[in-house]
């Protein structure tokens, strides 16, 4: 094997995100609290590979993506496109880093202008990114685009209107638009949320082939867990604006480490596996305002102890090329010991016998 | 175990004598008044039994939604009953159909007999009120006798039913998380033990942990409460473990009517099967899937014969021109109570329309 002078495009990441932080501020009299939306988040993608962002609404993923795109200013960390600094400070370096990082929103409703018809909305991505084309070769790239996203015949959809469109369809013309940039990587921002259920496969499949015609990086935001799995190369796993796991697809879901994503995995509807699940979980995500210190999973977690309540853990190795922000998993005498999540979740935690009859009226009597 | 769950188990151990609670009957309902009208429910017919959680699934616009509005006379204009019943099997013996009860009737019989919770939290909380306010306000609506001291503390004990601390009745909705107001409106509307609750996607927006949070404390609370539940949502595992039965809608008619796990385990309708392969996986090997080809119809102009045959693997020439009916499946043990509109399992309609009857493939047929 020849080494090369520089290292092979296929291993170096297209995108990368460096301590990436968010604050929004609150607005307020005399407030000078801030929303910790996004905390020290790195991330990579590489060509040809999915990365998926999972967490709850809330956890920042959404955030993570705007920032990628830089659609808003980051509050400190850096932005590498292949390794060079891409910050854009002015309208011109935006636009030629908006060429390489193309994204798609959740809402195909929204996100497509209703008074323009696909061809519009189309070629006019296509002059924007690809300069003055005119007459046949608009039109053969026009036709072109709408075949990558199997929108076909290109007759019966280059001329209809968002509103005559359905929800995948819409959804794949958004696609198209972002593709006329032939961008290098692609955020996708919960693609499939807002779609039926029968045709979102659908989309996952095209953006998979996407992925492996045209190399492109993909980052799939969701909060589903189980369509990380179907699509994703890798898995990141948010909570509350960290990044608490992350390692290949197959291993985050079947033997997940840390105890949000054991909680995550039990809690999925999964007919199959109807003992496993974490029936009894109670609590819900905290305040980003003012997020508990140490780890924030700490106030939900069974197994935390004082530790976890004063320092925030650092990505701990937990298996190849897989991480867990979990002080479980560290070398240090006084970390927790992890258990079950679905032994200590395990059973439904039952309904007070008074109470129920003095909220309702009546006795248990009706109870059979 | 099988006291925690609710599952195939218990299900099959209920008394076999199942009484209905809630009978919908050729229940019909239109868009639009103007002179070619969108039909978005065609004769529907489910009857949801005493203690029974029945789920109601399908994609948007196949009319689910529509039919838990229309069978609560809750449909908003232009959406009009043009036809069927509704009938009530009150606790005591009595029966009334809801479409027919007079304003004043009606009025009572809401909440008190049958009670819904919205898909959306956000929007069902008035946010100009605190949300002990608008629980006392039920309350006292219902039971004039009800003072407004021991209102609250209704209101209190709701609270803490759904896990709410009860301190909370002062909070306003927005200082609530979506998880907590979804279970505001659960505590709402449990509050005058209704007999029939109706969830119209309670858990849609809510994430995961929260979800399955909500769905334990609701089969808990039916378990101790008695009532029954219509669990309306388009996440078809979701219903297989939660639900008892389960129908499966689409283009405004039922396809597929059975037990939970016999619709996981054994769908019979190809759309009921494709539904099922939309869903990737959590656990298992990891296979390619390809949801379902094409997208709904458009209810405004639906295809003659069977609405779902121009997605369908499974078509043949009848398909085009006659319209399934619900039919018992053509699969020798299934369980008989089982319904499913597919031609299919139905050579009788296709030898009296003159066709050449197509045995039931074996990925529908599956024991």
């Amino acid at each position: 094997m020849t080494a090369p002078a520089r290292p092979r495009p296929e291993d170096a990441p297209v995108l990368q995100a460096v301590d990436l932080r968010k604050h929004f501020p609150v607005r307020g009299f005399r407030s000078n609290a801030v929303v910790h939306a996004v905390d020290d988040v790195n991330l990579e993608l590489h060509r040809g590979r999915v990365v998926a962002l999972v967490g709850e609404s809330g956890s920042g993923k959404s955030t993570i993506a705007r920032l990628l795109a830089q659609l808003m200013p980051a509050t400190s960390g850096r932005i590498l496109l292949h390794g060079e600094d891409a910050t854009a400070r002015r309208r011109r370096d935006f636009r030629a880093y908006v060429r390489r990082v193309q994204m798609i929103f959740q809402d195909p409703f929204g996100s497509l202008n209703p008074v323009h018809t696909v061809r519009y909305t189309l070629t006019r991505s296509i002059r924007i990114h690809q300069g003055a084309l005119r007459g046949q070769q608009l039109e053969d790239a026009l036709t072109s685009l709408l075949e990558r996203v199997q929108l076909t015949p290109v007759e019966r959809y280059v001329d209809k209107f968002p509103h005559e469109l359905s929800g995948g369809q819409r959804q794949r013309v958004a696609i198209a638009r972002a593709l006329a940039a032939d961008p290098e990587v692609l955020l996708a921002d919960e693609p499939i949320s807002m779609l039926d259920v029968s045709i979102r496969l659908g989309i996952l499949n095209l953006l998979r082939d996407l992925r492996d015609r045209l190399h492109i990086a993909i980052l799939y935001i969701t909060h589903d867990i189980a369509s990380a799995r179907y699509f994703a190369d890798r898995t990141m796993v948010m909570y509350a604006g960290r990044i608490v796991e992350q390692g290949d697809s197959e291993s985050v879901t079947q033997d997940p480490k840390h105890p949000y994503t054991q909680l995550l995995v039990a809690s999925a509807p999964d007919p199959d596996d109807l003992d496993a699940r974490a029936r009894g979980a109670h609590g819900e995500a905290p305040s980003l305002v003012r997020p508990p210190s140490g780890c924030r999973f700490n106030p939900r977690c069974p197994f935390a102890n004082d530790l976890c309540r004063a320092e925030v853990p650092p990505l701990l190795p937990v298996g190849e090329g897989r991480e867990a922000a979990c002080w479980g998993y560290a070398d240090r005498p006084d970390r927790p010991t992890l258990g079950s999540v679905v032994e200590e979740f395990g059973d439904r935690p039952a309904v007070d016998a008074g109470l129920l009859e003095q909220a309702t009226g009546t006795g248990s009597e009706v109870a059979s | 175990m099988s006291a925690a769950t609710t599952t195939y188990e218990d299900f099959a151990a209920a008394p076999p004598a199942r009484e209905p609670v809630l009978e919908i009957r050729n229940l019909s309902v239109e868009y639009g008044y103007d002179e070619s009208p969108t039909r978005v429910l065609r004769d529907v017919s489910l009857t949801l039994h005493r203690g029974e959680v029945l789920g109601l699934a399908g994609e948007s616009g196949c009319g689910k939604s529509t039919l838990a509005y229309a069978a609560t006379r809750l449909l908003p204009p232009p959406g009009l009953i043009t036809g069927g019943e509704v009938l009530f099997h009150d606790r005591d013996g009595g029966t009334r159909d809801i479409l027919r009860l007079s304003d004043r009737d009606l009025r009572a019989s809401r909440w008190q007999d049958l009670a819904i919770v919205f898909q959306g939290a956000m929007n069902s909380l008035n946010p100009v009120y605190r949300v002990g306010k608008q629980l006392v306000d039920a309350i006292q609506a219902h039971l004039p006798g009800v003072g407004k001291k021991e209102a609250y503390e209704r209101a209190e004990h709701l609270l803490e039913l759904v896990g709410i601390s009860p301190d909370r009745v002062r909070s306003y909705p927005h200082q609530l998380s979506g998880g907590m107001r979804q279970r505001v409106m659960i505590a709402m509307a449990l509050a005058l033990e209704p007999q029939v609750l109706i969830m119209d996607e309670p858990t849609t927006a809510l994430d995961v942990v929260m979800q399955r949070q909500i769905v334990e404390q609701i089969a808990e609370l039916r378990e101790r409460l008695g009532f029954s539940v219509v669990f309306i949502t388009h996440d078809v595992s979701l219903l297989i473990e939660i639900a008892d039965r389960i129908a499966i809608m689409y283009a405004g008619e039922i396809v597929e009517d059975a037990n939970a796990l016999d619709v996981y385990r054994r769908p019979r309708h190809p759309y009921a099967n494709g539904l099922l392969h939309s869903f990737p996986p959590l656990r298992g090997e990891r296979r390619e899937l390809g949801g379902i080809p094409g997208s709904p119809p458009d209810l405004g102009r639906l295809p003659s014969g069977c609405p779902f045959r121009a997605r369908c693997e499974f078509a043949f020439d009848a398909c085009a021109t006659v319209r399934p009916r619900l039919t018992p499946p053509a699969v020798p043990g299934d369980d008989p109570r089982r319904r499913v509109a597919c031609l299919r399992h139905d050579p009788e309609a296709v030898a009296a329309a003159g066709f050449d009857p197509v045995p039931v493939p074996p990925e529908l047929a599956v024991r």
